[in-house]
């Protein structure tokens, strides 16, 4: 899929980037490894720093490999960054450098690279991190401004393929002296959970089955025909449908302060907490800008993460769903909370449990169910 | 509540009228399914009341009964195939089902209570045998062992949430069929009684309607609603469907394993008017009663 043209591009664009190897040792700041987690779990880090910027070194290996997505066991090749969808979030302060071995093994059969919304330049890194099958590169972008962003892969010619096949993830610039509301009041989280969107387009033979392939590149053709109608036949959260409900549910206590960061690299999502709110909410994900209170819905753009704050105030089962509610209860965009704790009455009590509606003998007598 | 119970008598009487005028007419050629039926002496059985049941506005586990039902049972041994359904469509009496397959000794699925309803017409007007759905308590004790008793911790658990978290954890941790595609008959074996593939991957319609109950301090139970648009569908676990769905699932709020596919199978009465019967004794019961 590369072409000649694209390859001698990529080439003079690198020439132009690489400078010197030295430099990189020049920089002569500290460093920093980094592993890794699978989502919706997120790799253990400081919310505010004392210390100064750091080089960040993280390493992603991209697998390709049959999914299943659903319960009806639908299959699909994915293709994804460490073997996950979405990939995992990388978590910096603004001012560090972010490090990635990019790794393409030799068992794949594409090449491969990444965008990294949050850098600048070089499409992203995806000018000078091509990979073939059996090579790997070192990217360093300087993370320059905070907030959640998506990166992804973005090959030449196949660039929504891969993206809807599984391969994007979040990198998460935190300030260095922390998360602040609009008053520069500090804020925290207890916990934190990285739910990625994905919307895949499985191929339906002519009995209205789902089709299966050996390889993602038999898939290609006719994926890109239902991708090319918009029309998703899944919509899900962390790579299945149903990946964070029952036994994967995510967990929470009643006081507890929890951020969920909410990516979908490719097509718009509405993230809607069941029963509870977003209390400070950065819609667009973007540190700089004040968050916004007290939202019901948010609105992530397709091609973008936001990040909401929420202290759980009820115990219970809560559903957290893309509220087009289609996309949730038909194609799968819904995870689950649990949350200990103790019931607050005043928030709510259920008056009369539902039963028989009482005939109806006057209004005087109505005034008084009303109003007891 | 006497004038429901009036108006119920009269609308059974109703239904079971209109079989009557069209059984005069000679079916068409398309001789009825011949389908084996098992016969089953009453036996007393445990049985976990369906529906809903609280105590002073908390929801409770429903109460577990020994029950007897009040005459033999004859059922089907099997569930309804599809190429038996294809006869019923083909023969106007059920509403054709869109990719519905139409195979031998395969069982139907895709079908909604109407559907199975309306075939259960079919069979009676085609054979001049009353056919219909099971009830819940006919097809738990037809299931025998294979019933599975449905009480979720919710019963001693003295904090709501909890309950409820614990009813999360156990919905959401039933077992999924290991195949989830209609397998063909025979597939899933027979239980204890002889009915074959009871509890397998296809879930059955019975006539049973969604109840609210309310549990009193003298340990009666008080029927505080009744919805039929849901009825109750069995196999690996109770169910509750709306009478339309055809394709259960989850998603959003709820949480669990919905049932795999919806089939059935059908109680068959030897007697023609058995309803007529039951009722007629009901009254002779209740006059002896009040003398």
């Amino acid at each position: 899929m590369i072409t000649r043209r694209t390859a001698l591009m990529g080439a003079a664009i690198a020439a132009m980037m690489i400078a010197t190897p030295a430099l990189a040792d020049d920089l002569n700041l500290p460093r920093e490894r980094v592993e890794l987690v699978a989502p919706p779990f997120v790799h253990p880090h400081e919310q505010a720093t004392k210390s100064g910027p750091k080089i960040m070194e993280f390493k992603l290996t991209i697998r390709e490999k049959e999914v299943v997505i659903d319960d009806a066991g639908t299959k699909m090749q994915a293709m994804t960054f460490n073997g996950t969808m979405p990939a995992p979030m990388m978590v910096v302060h603004e001012g560090d450098y972010v490090e990635l071995t990019l790794v393409n093994p030799e068992t794949n059969t594409m090449p491969h690279n990444i965008d990294f919304h949050a850098a600048t330049g070089g499409l992203g890194g995806g000018a000078l991190t091509h990979v073939n099958p059996g090579e790997q590169t070192v990217l360093r972008f300087k993370a320059t401004r905070p907030g959640v962003f998506v990166y992804h892969c973005a090959p030449e010619g196949m660039i929504p393929w891969h993206v809807v096949s599984g391969m994007h993830g979040t990198v998460m610039v935190l300030p260095r002296d922390g998360l602040k509301n609009a008053e520069g009041k500090p804020l925290h989280y207890d916990r934190i959970y990285y739910v990625g969107e994905n919307e895949f387009y499985i191929p339906k033979d002519e009995n209205g089955k789902y089709k299966t392939y050996d390889s993602p590149g038999e898939a290609f053709a006719d994926t890109t025909e239902v991708m090319r109608k918009l029309i998703p036949t899944h919509v899900v959260f962390n790579g299945k449908v149903g990946a964070l409900t029952g036994k994967n549910a995510m967990t929470a206590k009643v006081g507890e302060t929890v951020m969920i960061v909410h990516s979908q690299a490719n097509r718009d999502t509405r993230p809607h907490l069941i029963g509870g709110h977003g209390d400070y909410v950065w819609e667009t994900g973007k540190f700089n800008n004040p968050p916004e209170k007290d939202l019901e819905t948010w609105f992530v753009r397709g091609g973008s993460a936001g990040a909401a704050l929420y202290t759980f105030r009820q115990p219970g089962v809560y559903a957290y769903v893309n509220h087009n509610l289609i996309e949730a209860a038909e194609l799968g965009a819904t995870a689950h909370f649990k949350v200990e704790g103790e019931w607050n009455n005043d928030l709510m009590k259920q008056v009369v449990p539902p039963g028989p509606i009482p005939p109806a003998k006057s209004s005087a007598i109505d005034a008084k169910v009303l109003t007891r | 509540m006497l004038l429901a119970m009036k108006l119920k008598a009269a609308l059974a009487v109703a239904a079971l009228a209109s079989p009557l005028a069209v059984t005069a007419v000679t079916p068409r050629d398309a001789a009825p399914p011949e389908q084996a039926l098992t016969a089953l002496k009453a036996e007393n059985f445990p049985y976990r009341l369906a529906g809903d049941f609280s105590r002073e506005g908390k929801p409770v586990a429903a109460p577990l009964r020994q029950m007897r039902l009040g005459s033999s049972l004859g059922i089907m041994t099997r569930q309804v195939t599809a190429a038996e359904y294809a006869r019923c469509v083909e023969d106007g009496g059920c509403p054709r089902i869109p990719q519905a397959s139409t195979a031998e000794g395969m069982p139907m699925v895709g079908v909604n209570w109407r559907d199975a309803t309306a075939y259960a017409r079919w069979m009676t007007k085609t054979t001049g045998k009353l056919h219909r759905l099971p009830t819940d308590e006919e097809w738990v004790f037809a299931a025998a062992e294979r019933a599975s008793d449905d009480a979720l911790p919710l019963a001693g658990v003295a904090d709501p949430v909890a309950a409820w978290i614990a009813r999360y954890d156990a919905e959401t941790s039933r077992e999924r069929p290991a195949v989830l595609a209609p397998q063909p008959v025979g597939a899933f074996g027979r239980n204890e009684r002889g009915l074959q593939d009871v509890a397998g991957n296809v879930w059955e319609w019975t006539d049973t309607c969604f109840v609210r109950h309310d549990l009193e301090p003298s340990g009666d139970v008080r029927v505080t609603n009744t919805n039929c648009g849901v009825r109750v569908v069995q196999g690996a676990h109770r169910a509750y469907m709306t009478d339309f769905i055809r394709d259960p699932r989850s998603g959003g709020c709820a949480a669990g394993v919905p049932p795999a596919n919806l089939g059935f199978r059908l109680v068959v009465e030897q007697e023609r008017w058995p309803e007529l019967r039951r009722m007629a004794e009901r009254i002779a019961d209740k006059v002896l009663k009040s003398l």
